[in-house]
């Protein structure tokens, strides 16, 4: 049965540019590149050489603990560089790509028929299995395991992340193969959360559990909607998909092509034009974000939302899992009694002379300034406001903090990731950095109880 | 050059000096910082940080400091000449002379508590090379409204050294003590000074100094009374008292520093509240506790059981709502209770911890026979409990957690499964 999730606690974080809704296509990035960051856990280890010559779709390196595990290129081209970091840690790969791009094909599966072993097996060869991720952990699903349920949040709730409905006009036939297949792969349901307005693609599918979720931010976020419908008990995994990720698995399942393609909302204050462009994943961001043009020349480019995002640079690549990149000016600038003075340009979820609250429609210029120093947890009750799961968001984090495995187990940590927690820290009188705070417990945790 | 240059010049001169957080301090008092957020974090963040939210809570402590200082001239020249015949705020409480006293008296309590408790987070900032944190900036304001009025300047010295650093420092800090600081330190003075923190001779400038000329036969003048409305109710005198309900509630009454006026302190609990910085489940919660206790004790006296010979009839039949309006209890609910450090962490622990401060407030009023008040010590006695009363509570969420755990559903990973399949087949 099907069940609404309204959430109370939160916060909508308004932002100027927003996308809007006109799609470009992005100019032929030279170079596209496979970033290791973003894959937490994954240990990669190569199958091509410097200098070889790859298909899109053809595997450049598996996962060390998952051997069946395969990472595939977005484009077809030379491999022409492995960046590396310290002890010889890859860092990035980077593609040339071909003036004319050939795909490598997989033999294609009747996805209704298909066994969960065949897909599996399918899915892992094509590349497609590093977009399931699994909870607890937040990292890429393990593919010898069986989920309890499926989760894909429909919802965009973050700030000026891009709009799912309008991302997936037309994808309608990918995603239910996808769909279908993912049902497959669990013997439990399905759950898909859309907006409580609107005509979503996801309205129509066959296969799925349909949520309707409304409130303000994080009542996209896929943690919320687990907590509220089906949370994770230790020992229970539960795999999330994101939407537009749904669209490469369907593709690929119905012609055994992987296809990269994908639009992505450039968004944030530094855009001149904010809009949607067509794009592949690893592309460089200066291919599409000039063409909209910046406002100033001291500008920060993330990789995904102001909330989860990763830093980057114009001259960085677009990340594996995001359809959003945003643009803000940096805040590297001193102000006079900043602390002090009342505030009318920056949001706030206190009072203390912030004046946020008179105008909670107002879109905001927010730049990278912390607004404050790092300071040892003191206020209380403040998370909680913007926090709707059923757990103690802060004896949660300081249970991670004093790496008390008994503590991060019982209040939860099995139920949250990371991006559960970036409310809070975007509120956090203290500054902490809560995101990483719980991305270490998670790590500690899985290193202990695996 | 701009003032901000330079001063960004210093701050890259002194990064890595041992002198640095002193000079971090006064840097970021004039400018909020140029620090941007770190990747891998959020990438904005709202404007609020810890200065602020002290900052907006000494807002709230001003017009009680301004209306104490009024209040200690008030009191003097009352104590001395005689009440004033058909009272007027303007023309009796508002007036130059007044505030004066409240300028050689107050002002230099504000600039010592400050002067030495900032003295001591410096010296141990600079010691430890972290950041000075704000934590004082309300301590240091709630303490000289927290003292009487005729406290020495030395003996304030003394505790405010020792609460800071027993009370503070030797936990970790700001964020990391057990017991309110500011409590610490009355509580310090109280055990330590005894004859200068109760009786009748300190809550009003000049009464000790008159009575030790007295006593040394310098003077032929009449002693100054000035004990407080609790002190006067423990003794049980029985007679009438000369303050009405509208001067308790206004506060021009006898008593520590800042905490006669409840209706200052109400507006600075409203304004508290409003601006989200302090809890309204602890203050509300509080209120309750202590009106439940004032009944409790009215009851036992209409029920006959005590009579009024008994030492506790003065303060077991005095209304239990006017509790709220004398002695420390409405300052501590507002300003001291609410404390997020040393007070509960949970919504739910906020309830009790209030409803027990109110509740044990009153009663240690009542019960106490040498010194008529109790808030000081009931809130540093739920800060030693807070922590267990938040426990059960999250106790209690730790449970549900586990009662969920009996339905789990867990599947075998496939390579087990194939192995009991394999199992099967050889059986």
């Amino acid at each position: 049965m099907s069940k609404d999730i309204r959430i109370k606690k939160g916060l909508n974080i308004n932002l100027m540019g927003a996308a809007e809704q006109a799609t470009s296509k992005a100019v032929l990035s030279n170079i596209y590149a496979i970033q290791l960051s973003d894959f937490h856990g994954i240990t990669p280890k190569m199958l091509v050489k410097q200098g070889a010559e790859v298909k899109a779709g053809e595997p450049l390196f598996y996962d060390k603990n998952m051997a069946d595990m395969l990472f595939v290129s977005p484009v077809s081209g030379e491999l022409v560089e492995i960046e590396r970091g310290e002890r010889r840690r890859i860092l990035n790969l980077k593609i040339l790509a071909d003036k004319t791009q050939e795909s490598f094909v997989n033999p294609t599966l009747d996805v209704e028929k298909a066994s969960k072993g065949e897909l599996k097996a399918s899915l892992l060869k094509g590349g497609c299995w590093p977009f399931i991720k699994q909870r607890p952990y937040d990292i890429v699903a393990n593919p010898d395991t069986t989920p309890k349920s499926i989760f894909i949040s429909g919802y965009a709730s973050a700030p000026l992340q891009a709009n799912v409905d309008y991302v997936l006009q037309g994808k309608e036939k990918e995603i239910q193969a996808a769909i279908t297949a993912l049902g497959k792969l669990t013997p439990g349901k399905v759950h898909v959360s859309v907006g409580s307005s609107g005509d979503s693609p996801f309205s129509s599918l066959k296969g799925v559990e349909l949520h309707k979720v409304s409130g303000p931010h994080p009542a996209g976020l896929v943690g919320t909607q687990i907590n509220k419908l089906d949370p994770i008990n230790k020992g229970e995994l539960v795999w999330t998909v994101s939407p537009q990720d749904l669209v490469v698995i369907g593709e690929y399942l119905l012609t055994g092509k992987y296809n990269a393609e994908r639009l992505i909302a450039l968004v944030g204050s530094s855009v001149k034009s904010p809009k949607y462009y067509a794009t592949k994943i690893g592309a460089e961001i200066s291919t599409f974000l000039y063409a909209s043009g910046v406002n100033e020349e001291n500008f920060r480019v993330i990789n995904g939302d102001v909330l989860t995002g990763s830093k980057s640079k114009p001259e960085g690549y677009l990340g594996y899992y995001n359809n959003t990149v945003t643009v803000i000016p940096e805040g590297d600038d001193y102000e006079l009694f900043g602390w002090n003075k009342p505030v009318f340009d920056k949001i706030s979820a206190t009072r203390a002379l912030t004046f946020s609250w008179l105008q909670p429609n107002k879109k905001y210029d927010l730049d990278t300034n912390t607004n404050g120093e790092h300071r040892a947890f003191v206020v209380t009750g403040q998370y909680e406001q913007v926090f709707p799961m059923d757990i103690f968001p802060m004896q949660l984090l300081k249970a991670c903090m004093v790496k008390d495995l008994d503590e991060m187990e019982q209040l939860g940590l099995y139920e949250v990731a990371p991006e559960d927690f970036s409310l809070t820290e975007f509120i956090c009188i203290s500054k902490q950095p809560h995101q990483k705070i719980i991305r270490e417990g998670l790590d500690l945790l899985q290193q202990e109880i695996g | 050059m701009s003032l901000k240059s330079k001063l960004h010049e210093l701050k890259l001169k002194y990064q890595g000096n041992k002198m640095a957080p002193a000079f971090n301090a006064f840097h970021t008092f004039l400018f909020s910082p140029d620090e941007t957020t770190h990747p891998g974090g959020t990438h904005v963040k709202a404007a609020d940080d810890l200065k602020r939210t002290m900052n907006t809570v000494i807002m709230a402590l001003v017009p009680v400091l301004l209306f104490s200082m009024f209040n200690a001239g008030y009191q003097h020249y009352s104590a001395i000449n005689g009440f004033p015949v058909d009272f007027s705020v303007m023309r009796d409480f508002l007036t130059w002379d007044n505030f004066w006293i409240g300028i050689i008296k107050v002002l230099p309590l504000v600039v010592v508590s400050y002067g030495v408790g900032l003295l001591v987070e410096f010296i141990f900032a600079v010691i430890k090379g972290h950041e000075v944190e704000e934590g004082y900036l309300v301590t240091g304001m709630l303490v000289p409204l927290i003292v009487p009025i005729d406290t020495p300047l030395w003996m304030l010295s003394v505790a405010v050294i020792f609460g800071v650093v027993i009370g503070k420092e030797v936990f970790g800090g700001t964020g990391m003590n057990i017991l309110n600081p500011a409590l610490t330190i009355r509580a310090f003075l109280f055990f330590a000074y005894p004859t200068w923190m109760s009786g009748d001779k300190v809550w009003v400038y000049g009464a000790r100094e008159r009575a030790e000329q007295i006593l040394a036969g310098t003077t032929n003048a009449d002693a100054i009374s000035g004990e407080t409305i609790l002190g006067y109710l423990a003794q049980n005198k029985g007679a009438e008292m000369s303050y009405s309900v509208s001067d308790m509630f206004f506060g021009f009454i006898p008593g520590s520093v800042g905490e006669t006026s409840a209706f200052l302190i109400l507006l600075g609990g409203l304004f508290l509240i409003f601006t989200k910085i302090a809890s309204w489940r602890i203050m509300v919660s509080a209120v309750l506790g202590s009106l439940v206790m004032g009944l409790i004790f009215n009851q036992i006296v209409d029920f006959g059981w005590i009579g009024e010979s008994s030492k506790f009839y003065g303060l077991m039949s005095f209304d239990f709502w006017k509790h709220l309006i004398v002695g420390g209890l409405a300052f501590g609910i507002v300003y001291m209770a609410t404390d997020p450090v040393t007070g509960s962490q949970t919504n739910k622990g906020k309830w009790y911890y209030g409803f027990f401060i109110g509740f044990i407030s009153v009663m240690i009023r009542v019960f106490n026979p040498a010194y008529p008040e109790g808030v000081f010590l009931a809130i540093l006695l739920m800060n030693v409990f807070a922590p267990t009363i938040d426990h059960y509570v999250i106790r209690g969420n730790i449970k549900r957690r586990m009662k969920r755990l009996k339905n789990a559903t867990i599947y075998p990973k496939d390579s087990e499964g194939k192995a009991e399949e394999l199992k099967a087949e050889t059986v």
